[in-house]
């Protein structure tokens, strides 16, 4: 099927036959069946993902007002605005103080259930289902539950601190505390997909390997540390990127529970894009910023490719 | 088969002195898996309780009464039958638009050569980097002019605006064409050869042996359409065009401390996922799996 060019090229120098005008019409005919087939997706992916990448890298440069109407371009000054932007410097730290505890937050979570629910026992398929079930529930409905659960006057998690001893807490109400409700939040919603990633990995495991482990006198934690975490090393490298990606991207949550506030103590980057974008309508501004977001994910996911390669064990 | 004369390890043995009644993960699960349910629980706990119950602290652990009212009181403040139709048409024909339009393009990157086809997909594969945040204003123009200029129904406001920039995605074009391309091509060239044309061959071969990867896309894009929010809050602003996420959020705007209502609400919002959950679950859960599997 895959002639080499070399032949293709032969075939063309040669006079036409039945065989070689066959071989034309079938190839002229692939290329009308090839442009037909992919025209429908690809004139949707063009005009909604590669027009618009175009275009707000222009944008990025330009003073986009919706309101003005005229569009000027001016240079990097939009950069240059994001450089000494107050809000953008707090927005870049809380963004990278959620992903720095979100992402091991929910991996470690998921690990830890995932390896805890990996045995045949009675009742696996409830206690399994109950973490699938964080998978099925959206991000509106989750941050409404958690506001309310860490409600300061009237919540249940109050109620609960308070019987423990720990006093009343403001939670999202406070510069300190709001960042940290959004994080639990959202490890409780990631939880069952992080859990289905590391339980199918385990269940890819061969028995052989922590059998004979076992066999070479092997303790359960020895097991566990030296077999099971190494080959679960790409199913942490692929969680470790995705989860990365998905934190550096938080909005959902924000937007819901306290709009970037109190004080700009949850503001994160997608928030303040977000908000000059469709609130002050500053489209050349939110832009830049949205580059800015773009290419930081892409450098940490390649930092964490390259780096990942070290410690991942891929089985042959 | 008799066993092997080696020395019984003492891990093995230690297993065996003690055995409770019971395995001890139990004692682990049991804790955990209430943490993970109990804001589903309270949800349902709040929604029926009423608003001077709510209130109060230490809160009301069981209701002394069943106040089912929240939820006709909740369906008057904001259509929440409209809001899941709405997120049921746009995932229904998302996902029926992904099969069709992404078997299309990823059948011919797989199989067919055409001119321009290293080009385009190498495009399409760039897009698949690029976080959405990039494009949403770009694409908030696009939709806006399409539907002054061209068709209203794809505009902003219309849920067309929701289904048209997701009817095919460049996730679904390079998953469909990495699994066709491991399809054995003889079937296909025999089809060929008997006289059977390019979109039989797709239709009545290709597509049948693609079983998996056509649920796993399925599930994954239904999953994606049906909790998307930050596109419909930009595209859409009025309340009978909303989704359930874009739906729910607004109803918090307007009855902000509201807790049963609220919380009615939310169950209204979230029902239909889980009962769909809960029946595909294997689906679902083979599908999240799969992503994990082919990105490690």
């Amino acid at each position: 099927m895959l002639a080499p060019v070399a032949a293709l090229r032969r075939q063309r120098r040669q006079p036409a036959t039945r065989a070689t005008r066959h071989r034309d019409r079938v190839r002229a005919s692939e290329q009308i069946a090839g442009w037909s087939f992919v025209t429908p997706g690809v004139v949707i992916i063009m005009l909604f993902g590669i027009v618009p990448i175009v275009w707000s890298a222009v944008m990025s440069f330009q003073q986009n007002n919706l309101l003005t109407g005229n569009t000027p371009f001016v240079g990097v000054s939009n950069y240059r605005q994001m450089v000494h932007d107050p809000i953008v410097a707090q927005a870049i730290s809380n963004t990278l103080v959620y992903t720095a505890l979100f992402v091991p937050g929910t991996m470690l979570v998921g690990l830890f259930l995932a390896v805890a629910m990996n045995r045949q026992i009675r009742f696996i398929s409830v206690y399994r289902t109950a973490a699938y079930a964080t998978m099925a529930i959206s991000t509106i409905s989750e941050a409404l539950v958690f506001i309310w659960l860490f409600d300061p006057s009237y919540g249940i998690v109050n109620y609960l601190f308070s019987l423990v001893g720990i006093g009343q807490q403001p939670f999202l109400n406070s510069t300190s505390e709001a960042l940290y409700v959004i994080i639990i939040m959202t490890i409780w919603g990631w939880t069952g997909f992080a859990v289905v990633i590391y339980l199918a990995a385990l269940q890819g495991i061969p028995k052989t390997l922590l059998e004979a482990a076992a066999i070479d006198g092997a303790g359960r934690w020895a097991t566990f540390r030296r077999v099971t975490l190494p080959l679960l090393s790409p199913a942490s490298l692929f969680l470790l990127v995705w989860l990365t990606i998905n934190a550096l991207q938080l909005f959902d949550e924000v937007y819901l529970s306290t709009a970037g506030g109190p004080l700009n103590s949850t503001s994160v980057l997608v928030y303040y894009l977000y908000e000059q974008a469709f609130t002050n309508f500053n489209f050349g501004y939110a832009s830049a910023i949205a580059y800015f977001l773009f290419v930081v994910i892409i450098i940490v996911t390649a930092v964490q490719f390259w780096g990942g390669r070290r410690f991942v064990h891929y089985r042959s | 088969m008799s066993a092997p004369a080696i020395p019984i390890p003492a891990a093995a043995a230690r297993k065996r002195r003690r055995r409770l009644p019971f395995s001890p993960w139990h004692l682990v699960l049991i804790p955990a898996t209430l943490v993970l349910i109990f804001p589903f629980a309270w949800l349902l706990i709040t929604s029926v309780e009423t608003s001077s119950e709510a209130l109060r602290f230490p809160p009301l652990l069981t209701p002394h009464h069943l106040e089912f009212s929240n939820y006709p009181q909740a369906l008057q403040g904001a259509p929440f039958g409209r809001f899941f139709i709405n997120s049921a048409v746009v995932a229904v024909t998302v996902v029926i638009g992904n099969l069709v339009l992404c078997s299309l393009a990823g059948y011919a990157f797989a199989r067919y050569r055409f001119l321009g086809r290293g080009l385009l997909f190498a495009l399409i594969m760039a897009t698949l980097m690029v976080p959405f945040q990039v494009t949403m204003i770009p694409q908030f123009i696009i939709t806006k002019w399409l539907g002054v200029h061209l068709l209203a129904g794809v505009g902003i406001n219309h849920i067309g605006a929701l289904i048209l920039p997701n009817a095919a995605t460049a996730f679904g074009v390079f998953f469909l064409r990495q699994f066709f391309r491991t399809l054995p091509i003889e079937y296909e060239e025999a089809a060929r050869v008997d006289g059977a044309s390019r979109l039989k061959v797709l239709w009545r071969i290709v597509l049948p042996l693609s079983g998996p990867a056509l649920s796993t896309l399925a599930a994954l894009t239904f999953l994606d359409s049906w909790n998307n929010f930050l596109w419909p809050l930009i595209a859409i602003t009025s309340t009978n065009n909303m989704t359930l996420p874009l739906g729910l959020a607004t109803f918090q705007g307007a009855h902000s401390t509201e807790w049963p209502l609220l919380m009615a609400g939310n169950v209204m919002s979230l029902a239909p996922m889980m009962v769909i959950f809960f029946v595909a679950q294997r689906y679902f859960v083979r599908s999240v799996a799969a992503t994990g599997i082919a990105g490690a």
